[in-house]
């Protein structure tokens, strides 16, 4: 019997605090970031989708739990493996998938693809493929959201490998320092491309680095949404004094971009934390508990293919950016 | 009217001005606040403005460039202040992988309206971790704006149309020239889109920017004495720049001559040379030529600091070259 490097958590337990609406809307994201990318995965293979892609699958439960626990006033600041994010705050698939393509239509026209969603309304800004960029821009907005005297929090998505960047520290330092309504969202799912955090971090336990800069760091089961939603309410709630750090613990399931032989990892890890996948997971606590029929899932189920079939229909009749338009957008009209 | 002001002093009234007109506008940066700014160009401003536009930081530029962006995007005007340009290395990543291009990445949906100032050059014997003129390596970058005040009008007058614009500028001091004096008008205006011409000639376009402006008049000067009626253009924006004024100055003067602190290989002089060749080869009687740093790290000691740069008796020598 192999012993596992990376040992998963024990499946989540206990009741799902939540109603019936509530606890099928965080499962139909988590559904809906899931199909998205199997598809983009399978459009990957055949050539629509270029480029580098991340995926998020198996770490789903991150975004869907955290970003349910923020307010639309709140900003987001996310990483290059940010499809989730992008989705469940509210951009639409259609223009993720266009995005995606290449498309006029997609979120940032074209111009950034998988690694760069924006979208103004719903304060998502970016999507940066510099590991740790994002850092220093969430201190700002949050102190603008400071000075200026708003009720903001800026929730600012990286992941374990961000932790051994400058950009890391001078961060955190600089939103203590100065009290900035920040939200440091670590997801660790425990390697850098394919460096398992063991090998990039003398100290591994990360909250610990967030608690030596005087914040409340919070470390919680990345691959349970209850888990995550509980933890970043938990959070939210101090972010007031200054900024919070929380580390959700999760596990991608697919190669770090679209390819790579997988040399680092065990395959047996791998298996055993499917096993503790946040999706089927938490539809088999939603069913023990009355919370959902075979029959709503799979009505959810249908729903999401449609979204996902549709999406894809979207960008596909999509339009290409006039050549013409090249210089456009690099400086302010 | 006019009055007598220091280049400090410009750069002073410029900043106070901004921040008593903008409640937008704050200062952030290493000791710009207790301190009264590394060269005393925020002095009394934390008493006037208070500690939170005034806003002292951790030795962190990575960090507190990058805030300068989040503020910028979440409905600030921030002026950021990095000590020297040899600092500014540290915070090259949030300056060119999220300033420059965070409008264009996102499809025009987020705008930067940031301005980075930073002292650079050398000529203060402060040796090669403090001395270099990287401004043609910023002015490589799409998406900012990059500006070189030489004068006291400019220093106190390109600060207001830099926080005006919406996209990140970033604003090159020389810190051979803060002790520069000079009359400006009582209303400082000026544009950051055009070169402007400091010296009016017809035998030689002398082409530079900051701290070698007062090189090139001073060259200007001896070769007047010797009947060469030169021209000296000052850049000013050293992105984008004004090409239409260069190919102006070559194509009435037949010969020019580029004065860039920065060094010879890959530099802002090789930029504007290429663009004379490009829009102006057959108005020259010569071929360009330059006068760059030499290449090296700036030394400490001062004869070696002098040989290294630009100045005026080398200016003179590379017209000279042209007529021979």
């Amino acid at each position: 019997m192999t012993t596992i490097e990376h040992p998963a958590p024990p499946p989540p337990s206990g009741p799902v605090p939540w109603d019936k609406d509530f606890a099928q809307a965080l499962l139909a994201d988590m559904l809906r970031i899931r199909r998205l990318e199997e598809k983009a995965a399978e459009l990957y293979g055949e050539g629509r989708i270029r480029g580098f892609l991340h995926l998020y699958i198996g770490e789903e439960a991150v975004a869907v739990g955290a970003l349910h626990a923020l307010r639309a006033e709140d900003n987001v600041v996310a990483t290059y493996r940010e499809h989730g994010h992008a989705l469940v705050r509210g951009m639409s698939m259609a223009a993720i998938m266009a995005e995606m393509y290449g498309k006029r239509e997609g979120c940032a026209r074209g111009r950034g693809g998988s690694m760069h969603l924006f979208d103004a309304s719903t304060r998502l800004y970016g999507g940066n493929a510099i590991v740790g960029g994002g850092l220093p821009v969430a201190t700002g907005l949050a102190l603008a959201a400071q000075l200026r005297k708003e009720d903001r929090v800026t929730a600012c998505f990286f992941g374990d490998g961000a932790v051994a960047e400058g950009a890391f520290h001078e961060s955190l330092n600089l939103a203590a320092l100065w009290k900035l309504p920040v939200l440091f969202c670590c997801e660790n799912n425990l390697y850098g491309m394919g460096t398992a955090v063991e090998r990039a971090e003398a100290q591994t336990d990360l909250a610990a680095k967030a608690r030596s800069y005087n914040m409340p760091a919070l470390s919680c089961d990345g691959m349970d949404v209850v888990a995550v939603y509980q933890a970043t309410q938990e959070a939210l709630a101090l972010v007031g004094q200054g900024p919070v750090f929380v580390e959700y613990r999760t596990y991608r399931y697919r190669a770090h971009s679209m390819f790579d032989a997988e040399l680092y990892r065990q395959k047996a890890e791998v298996e055993e934390w499917k096993t503790r996948g946040p999706i089927h997971t938490f539809t088999a606590r939603l069913k023990a508990e009355g919370k959902l029929t075979e029959a709503e899932f799979l009505a959810l189920d249908a729903r999401v293919a449609a979204e996902v079939a549709a999406a894809v229909a979207f960008a596909e009749a999509g339009t290409w950016e006039p050549v013409e338009d090249l210089l456009k957008d690099v400086h302010t009209p | 009217m006019t009055r007598k002001l220091s280049y400090r002093e410009a750069m002073r009234e410029a900043m106070h001005e901004a921040l008593q007109n903008d409640p937008r506008v704050f200062l952030m940066g290493e000791d710009v606040g207790r301190y009264g700014g590394t060269y005393a160009f925020s002095k009394g401003f934390l008493e006037e403005f208070g500690p939170a536009r005034i806003r002292d930081t951790p030795l962190s530029e990575l960090a507190f460039v990058g805030a300068g962006i989040g503020a910028a995007l979440g409905g600030l005007r921030p002026i950021v202040e990095v000590m020297t340009v040899n600092f500014s290395l540290l915070a090259l990543d949030q300056i060119v992988n999220t300033a420059a291009l965070y409008r264009h990445m996102s499809g025009g949906q987020f705008s930067v309206p940031l301005v980075i100032r930073m002292a650079t050059g050398a000529g203060r014997q402060v040796a090669a971790q403090h001395s270099h003129s990287l401004e043609g390596w910023y002015a490589h970058i799409p998406g900012i704006k990059v500006l070189a005040p030489a004068t006291i009008e400019d220093a106190r007058g390109m600060l207001a149309p830099a926080l005006a614009d919406p996209d990140p500028v970033v604003i090159f001091e020389h810190a051979g020239l803060f002790n520069l004096e000079g009359e400006v008008p009582d209303r400082c205006t000026v544009d950051i889109v055009r070169a402007k011409v400091r010296r009016d000639g017809t035998a030689v376009a002398i082409i530079t920017y900051g701290g070698s402006l007062p090189k090139a008049l001073a060259a200007a000067e001896m070769l007047a004495a010797e009947g060469i009626a030169a021209e000296v253009v000052d850049l000013r924006v050293l992105r984008p720049l004004d090409t239409a004024a260069i190919v102006a100055s070559v194509a009435k003067c037949r010969r020019a001559v580029i004065v860039d602190e920065g060094w010879r290989s890959g530099s802002l002089a090789a930029e504007v040379s290429a663009r004379i060749m490009e829009n102006a080869f057959f108005e020259l009687d010569a071929p360009v030529a330059r006068v760059c740093s030499e290449e090296v790290p700036i030394p400490y000691a001062r004869h070696l600091e002098e040989a290294a740069l630009p100045q005026p008796e080398k200016i003179v020598a590379a017209v000279k070259g042209l007529f021979s």
